[in-house]
């Protein structure tokens, strides 16, 4: 135990995910001999992203406005909606550069076994926008595993009385991996969702 | 340590197992929570199972069965090669009903199995056919789970009395039905605040405990529902704290 400061320091670390009592030691003590500049600039980081970013109320992304970049941009097309679990589905998506719709973003994944349900997720704020007729086609973007998968299936049925397109990312094969290495369950999918080559 | 000595015996086994529960560790890392075929309920850590290159990510999730093996650690194992048996988990999560119900056959087995590495071999072929009948969808889903839930609950001690009475014994049939009693009571013998169980429904739960499909897979929705509410008061009384997957099940 360090005397006052130092193990509060410690103590508010070791809350953060995935730092342990050791690397929380570790980060107080780099931090105390840090130069002070460093430090208040990582101060000023802490607060301002507790002061200045909410939530988006269209789509749920993280904002500093009302509505997010992806939300205020006309040019991105209002017809179409992928729907992801978290704000850094958002970033991966967008740095593919593929996709040209707005998001929704639902907060999570329907888990029962952790006491997730449809109704703790952003689902009924999706519903509301699929309400409005723009939308034609949803893109379900949840995680290709178990709780994503029960999670698209449960949005598949609720909209489909909407008669919109629904379809669900593709599976399969990684670029750059060998066929000998790769899961039943993918492999199957893979399979499942084989193309034609045009030439 | 055991088995750290050059030339010693290497901590590994090997074992068939149902994965019953996943957390997100560190990074890229799952915690699994197994129910095996011989070590009874074991937590390991899956290396890398988040990133999409992963070797056996899918195979390692909830409601798969697989063939393991594991490597021996102080208080978590690591699972160091996984092949799988029975891919349910695609099948289940394809319907919601089945899902949400399967999820609470898996819950329901974490929570029975109070002791960790305390071999239960017929609680983990009872899941296996459980979720073997979720995936192939021969019977109602809920129905499924609550004669799950009926014959772990037997495995693990405490079968509910659904012919005699509970207290007395006297020979049935009974109409009042006491989770803290046991199952049914006579009148003489009825509790404060017992249920009353209809005749069907009782006739419901003796199908159920007993396997007797060609009864089950008739009953009417009201009877199924009865049935249900009264196997959910019996579990949630010998489990003491609630079963969180219970609540969400689609019925």
């Amino acid at each position: 135990m360090y005397e006052g400061a130092v193990q509060d320091l410690i103590d508010e670390l070791g809350r953060l995910p995935g730092v342990g009592p050791k690397s929380a030691q570790r980060i107080a003590f780099y931090l105390l001999a840090a130069d002070p500049v460093d430090v208040r600039r990582l101060v000023t980081a802490l607060t301002e992203v507790k002061d200045k970013v909410r939530f988006c109320t269209v789509c749920g992304n993280v904002s500093e406005e009302d509505m997010c970049r992806v939300c205020r941009d006309p040019r991105r097309d209002l017809s179409v909606i992928c729907v992801v679990e978290e704000p850094k589905d958002v970033v991966a998506i967008e740095k593919t550069r593929e996709f040209r719709g707005r998001y929704h973003v639902l907060g999570g994944a329907i888990s029962p076994i952790d006491g997730v349900g449809p109704d703790d997720l952003r689902i009924r704020e999706l519903m509301a926008r699929l309400a409005d007729g723009d939308v034609t086609e949803l893109i379900l973007a949840t995680d290709p595993n178990l709780e994503g998968e029960a999670t698209a299936t449960y949005l598949a049925r609720l909209v489909k009385p909407l008669g919109l397109r629904v379809t669900r990312l593709a599976s399969g094969l990684p670029v750059g991996g060998d066929l000998e290495y790769a899961d039943e369950v993918t492999l199957g999918r893979a399979f499942e969702g084989r193309r034609a080559i045009d030439i | 340590m055991d088995g750290a000595a050059e030339n010693g015996p290497v901590p590994l086994y090997r074992d068939e197992a149902v994965v019953l529960r996943t957390q997100k560790l560190g990074e890229a890392d799952r915690i699994v929570t197994l129910l095996t075929r011989r070590h009874g309920r074991v937590r390991a850590v899956a290396k890398g199972v988040r990133r999409t290159g992963s070797r056996f990510g899918a195979r390692v999730e909830p409601f798969t069965q697989v063939d393991l093996q594991l490597h021996e650690g102080r208080s978590l194992d690591t699972v160091t090669q996984a092949e799988t048996i029975a891919p349910y988990g695609e099948r289940i999560a394809s319907d919601y009903g089945r899902y949400t119900a399967g999820t609470a056959v898996l819950e329901t087995a974490e929570r029975l199995t109070a002791e960790e590495r305390e071999p239960s071999l017929r609680l983990y072929l009872l899941v296996v056919a459980a979720l073997r009948s979720l995936a192939e969808g021969e019977h109602t889903p809920t129905l499924v789970l609550d004669a799950f839930i009926l014959r772990a609950l037997a495995i693990a001690g405490y079968e509910p009395s659904l012919d005699g009475c509970a207290r007395c014994g006297e020979p049935g049939p009974h109409r009042y039905f006491a989770v803290a009693a046991g199952g049914l009571v006579c009148a003489e013998h009825r509790p404060g605040g017992a249920a009353t169980a209809s005749p069907p429904a009782v006739a419901l739960l003796n199908a159920l405990l007993t396997g007797d499909w060609t009864v089950a897979d008739v009953a009417a929705d009201g009877t199924q529902r009865e049935a249900s509410g009264l196997v959910a008061a019996y579990l949630q009384w010998h489990i003491e704290r609630g079963l969180r997957s219970l609540r969400l099940v689609e019925r």
